[in-house]
């Protein structure tokens, strides 16, 4: 926890640097630069592409044609001020928004290899959930045991093989650095770990059913600084296994962990690129004018 | 703030706290109007009646003799009527109010249901006495029953419960629920392995407070026709042989406690007065026990579920 930390604070004022300084090259500053000719780039296959997507909350347009690639087994950023429509993106993903009345899509979202479309109302909103995981604002761990927590997943797909999920659930707290804090006490409730932890508990709930593509709707929003460090830090050993959205009001943290950035503002994608452009190049005034904090 | 000011301040000060112990002593006295009450209704029964709260007095049968009548058949009675009471209502009353919360569609004919429910609630017992001679008395043929009494019951106890589930759903937190959809789990499997289980300590204290309302209940079941003599005990639900249930019980005539008091107040002497107060001291411990679970429930069963 405490090397986690020092780590990640050690970093914190080279990213935010590049934030303020902002036009100077971004190769000293991200400290995701010297992989980011290998993480971006012509080669990188697409995982999801949105293609035209409005989205209307009743008679409100709160998405206007938004038209972007999710890059396979990288981490894409939605940034932008508030109200400006990414988390009603990010939550388009896993069809949150079939669970209440009155929202409506337009156009789509295709899922590659098979080219399923998520918007579909002929495909089923469960099928799209048990594809594509998502982890919310606020922790949200079941008021049940640590280890029924993560074993749920498996449960509702059927799985009923004891030593399985005890694997699963096991692979899976690794997978979300959880493993070392909880293994003597996996049938202890999960509500009684910190904030952080059950945080890093709904990712492993959702590693441990193996899913696509990982939604992360400002993770990090409700966490003090140093469990915050320790989301990132995880978010960045996941980047090579599975594709991740996030959502983050934080720019540092955008510029942190993600090989793309999207910028929004008032329902309309105003840019699109690799994370280093973005916050080094940006092509349009508007996202400079938001990365530099001189608006937003 | 000046210094000449601060006596100002301070005399303000002083009278804004008069104001406010002049609502908490009002606030103390309407406390205790209803405590009070309380406290010395119950007294006054123990007081009446302590001489007759004996071990015989649970194993007697009612008797023309006040000193050898007792309460057997009906705290019997009552016990049954109101396992029949619970078995009834508790599904009924969990099942109606998930589905109303999490299945029916926001309409028209779901608000009026919805209002329809609430309004039951507030229905004269005795207008569901009068329904179920009607209809669980005669129509059914289930007669003067335990059976028909503990179905009256359910009735009158089904809104209660139906409130008491579907407001124990809607406390919990909407982020709970995506999180169990975003694993990609159907509306059933969020019900049956969520919403249910986290909303259960909720209905069984409203299953509780609905039922030590339905063991005072008196009218209902005099209108049904319950009997205010009876010196046998029904069939044992449970029997040393096979099948080991029996039904037979169902169909016995009964009475019961709140009956049984009401039969002995009726009487002159002074001595079945006395019968009255002991089983009207034993209904309040019978109504306070039930409280004393739900309280529990809510302390222990419930701790473990928060979000």
């Amino acid at each position: 926890m405490v090397s986690v930390a020092t780590m990640q604070m050690s970093e914190q004022p080279v990213a935010g640097t590049a934030v303020q300084a902002g036009t100077a090259s971004g190769e000293a500053r991200n400290p995701n630069s010297s992989e980011t000719t290998a993480r971006t780039g012509a080669g990188v296959p697409v995982k999801a592409s949105v293609e035209n997507f409005s989205f209307y909350y009743g008679d409100f347009k709160a998405l206007k044609s938004i038209s972007m690639p999710v890059h396979e087994k990288r981490v894409t950023a939605l940034i932008g001020p508030s109200g400006c429509g990414k988390s009603t993106l990010l939550r388009t993903f896993n069809r949150m928004h079939d669970l209440y009345p009155g929202n409506r899509y337009d156009g789509t979202i295709r899922l590659h290899p098979d080219n399923t479309n998520l918007l579909d109302p002929a495909v089923d909103p469960i099928e799209v959930r048990m594809r594509i995981g998502m982890v919310f604002q606020k922790p949200n761990p079941f008021p049940k045991s640590i280890y029924e927590n993560v074993a749920y997943g498996l449960r509702i797909r059927g799985e009923r093989n004891r030593s399985v999920i005890d694997d699963r659930v096991r692979e899976a707290l690794r997978g979300a650095a959880l493993w070392s804090e909880v293994e003597h006490r996996l049938h202890d409730p999960a509500t009684a770990l910190s904030g952080g932890q059950q945080q890093r508990l709904c990712i492993a709930r959702c590693l441990a059913t193996q899913p696509e593509v990982l939604l992360f709707d400002e993770p990090t929003s409700a966490l003090d600084p140093i469990a915050t460090a320790s989301i990132e830090e995880l978010i960045h050993e996941l980047r090579d296994k599975v594709t991740i959205l996030i959502v983050t009001h934080n720019m540092q943290q955008a510029a942190r962990v993600s090989d793309y950035t999207a910028y929004m503002y008032l329902g309309e994608l105003m840019e699109f690129g690799e994370t280093n452009q973005i916050f080094v190049n940006p092509k349009r005034k508007e996202t400079e004018d938001y990365i530099t904090g001189r608006f937003g | 703030m000046k210094a000449e000011d601060i006596p100002l301040i301070r005399r303000i000060i002083r009278r804004n706290k008069r104001i406010e112990l002049l609502f908490v002593v009002a606030g103390f006295v309407a406390l205790l109007m209803g405590v009070l009450t309380f406290v010395a209704l119950f007294a006054q029964m123990a007081w009446a009646g302590w001489e007759r709260i004996t071990p015989d007095f649970f194993t007697n049968f009612p008797s023309r003799r006040a000193a050898q009548a007792g309460i057997l058949s009906a705290w019997v009675g009552s016990l049954l009527v109101m396992l029949v009471t619970a078995i009834s209502a508790v599904p009924l009353g969990v099942a109606a109010g998930v589905y109303l919360e999490e299945y029916a569609p926001k309409n028209l004919l779901t608000d009026i249901i919805e209002i329809n429910v609430t309004n039951l609630a507030g229905v004269p017992s005795i207008v569901y006495g009068l329904l179920a001679l009607g209809v669980f008395v005669y129509t059914f043929g289930f007669g003067q029953s335990i059976l028909s009494a503990g179905l009256t019951l359910g009735l009158l106890i089904l809104p209660v419960v139906i409130v008491a589930t579907r407001e124990s759903i809607r406390s919990i937190p909407l982020h709970i629920r995506e999180a169990a959809y975003g694993l990609g789990a159907t509306r059933w499997q969020v019900t049956r392995d969520h919403i249910v289980p986290y909303s259960l300590p909720g209905i069984m204290t409203g299953v509780i407070i609905g039922m030590s309302r339905a063991i005072g209940e008196t009218a209902p079941i005099i209108t049904i026709g319950a009997l205010t003599f009876i010196a046998f005990l029904p069939d044992a639900p449970v029997g040393p042989e096979f099948p080991w249930v029996n039904f037979e019980w169902l169909k016995s005539g009964f009475t019961v406690m709140p009956i049984q008091m009401f039969n002995w107040t009726s009487r002159p002497e002074e001595a079945f007065q006395q019968n009255a107060a002991a089983a009207g001291f034993i209904l309040v411990l019978m109504t306070l026990a039930m409280n004393a679970v739900s309280i529990w429930i809510r302390y222990h069963v419930r701790k473990d579920i928060k979000w």
